[in-house]
């Protein structure tokens, strides 16, 4: 049943689209090589092993993570100013702990409903975490390559040894955010479709 | 240091180096010599691009208190801490070629007799890990127009005793705090450390930093060096 004589809404703008496929690309070819790099002198007991990490070598692993920071970053940015402009970024909102713990519990329990073209206060507030950690990695990130150009950037992370545990747990967040994502896509694979076709609000 | 030791020694030095790097030179040969090769060298470009232009002469790099200094300092080379070449310090010279005035080869009681300058800044390598340390010598930018080098060209080129060479853009060169160093908190160079001049230059990662200079050079063209010719990033800068 349509709502009057509205024409269907797409459940994602195509903005949203393509802006979510090329991050997953970015995504992956910064985590791949940030892996690498981390191996050149880890910041804890363990390394990554070879066969996840791109670039084959701490060189290759740089050429990658200098290639695809533009992706990440333009693409962000792109995304940030789409959804500023469109109104995209009302769709988290509006968000309150009592929301989420209510969402969550219900999650649990197995009775979460999922309304197409609706986030739910747990979603809102898993993708507002993953654009702060992305907007970290990003300052975090700027202030490691540059830490004498761009020494804001590396005093805000509170200089540049800490700066690398804060682009680590910003990489941490974003790979936990993943792991969550494509575990949720894997128990609503309904979702999918829309976010490569665009999908119709129809109900 | 005899001609045919030192031969010896940068025969050893550029084995070493072959066999350590070999994996990952055969990695980027077989696996992406194309494409993806040529992607990653014309993002690199660009990316020195970027970095030249970020470059500001009047930005310092930031200096630390005597108390943050790492001692013992960390030895770091594409061969281990017992290959580090000893260079005799009565009969070092540094030569020098290039778009040079005077190449006048320099000993280090003739580097010594220029202004020297103190610093107390942190080398960050391109693995990640820094140390704060404390260098003194003569500022490069001091050095060049001393010996009347063509200050517009383009780089800088530096060869080692070990066979290690590196080079960087004048910009950064005459950076104040760019400077030829003579010693290590206020003692001499010490052999694996780079004695008994090295390039201590906080503008750059700490590859950018060659040790046992035995050739200088002013260029306009391409140098390269060492870890640049295998993929690292060129410029480098920090």
């Amino acid at each position: 049943m349509l709502a009057k004589t509205e024409k269907p809404r797409v459940i994602h703008p195509w903005p949203v689209r393509l802006t979510h496929w090329l991050n997953a690309v970015a995504i992956i070819m910064m985590i791949g090589s940030g892996w690498q790099i981390y191996d050149a002198s880890p910041l804890f007991g363990f390394t990554f092993p070879g066969l996840i990490t791109i670039g084959g070598w701490l060189g290759g692993a740089i050429a990658w993570h200098l290639a695809f920071m533009w992706l990440l970053v333009i693409n962000g940015l792109l995304y940030f100013g789409y959804s500023g402009i469109s109104g995209h970024f009302a769709k988290f909102f509006p968000l309150s702990p009592a929301s989420v713990w209510a969402d969550l519990r219900a999650a649990f329990r197995m009775d979460l409903k999922h309304e197409t073209g609706v986030y739910n206060a747990v979603q809102k507030l898993l993708y507002l975490g993953v654009m702060f950690a992305g907007v970290v990695i990003v300052i975090s990130g700027l202030g490691i390559w540059k830490p004498v150009q761009l020494w804001f950037f590396t005093d805000l992370c509170g200089g540049y040894f800490i700066a690398r545990y804060v682009h680590f747990f910003a990489m941490a967040a974003i790979a936990i955010f993943v792991a969550i994502h494509l575990a949720l896509v894997l128990l609503v694979p309904k979702v999918l479709p829309p976010m490569i076709t665009g999908g119709r609000i129809s109900s | 240091m005899t001609p045919t030791n030192r031969r010896n020694l940068m025969f050893r030095a550029m084995a070493l180096g072959a066999v350590t790097t070999l994996p990952a030179c055969k990695m980027t040969e077989a696996d992406n010599s194309s494409l993806t090769d040529q992607f990653k060298h014309a993002m690199l470009a660009w990316d020195d691009k970027v970095q030249e232009a970020l470059f500001d002469p009047h930005t310092l790099a930031p200096t630390f208190r005597p108390d943050q200094i790492t001692n013992p300092p960390r030895f770091n080379a594409f061969y281990d801490i017992s290959q580090a070449p000893v260079v005799d310090p009565a009969t070092y010279t540094l030569a020098l070629g290039g778009q040079i005035q005077n190449k006048t080869p320099w000993s280090v009681s003739a580097l010594n007799a220029l202004p020297q300058h103190s610093q107390i800044t942190r080398l960050i390598c391109v693995e990640g890990w820094r140390v704060i340390g404390q260098w003194s010598g003569v500022r490069l930018s001091d050095f060049l127009r001393h010996v009347g080098a063509d200050l517009t060209c383009k780089y800088v080129s530096f060869k080692c005793a070990d066979g290690y060479y590196s080079s960087i853009d004048m910009p950064s060169a005459l950076h104040p705090q760019t400077i030829l160093a003579l010693n290590f908190l206020n003692a001499p160079l010490t052999p694996p450390f780079g004695a008994p001049v090295r390039l201590r230059i906080p503008v750059k990662l700490g590859f950018k930093n060659p040790k046992s200079l035995v050739h200088l050079a002013v260029t306009n063209v391409y140098p390269g060096g060492y870890w640049e010719d295998q993929g690292y990033d060129w410029y480098s800068g920090s």
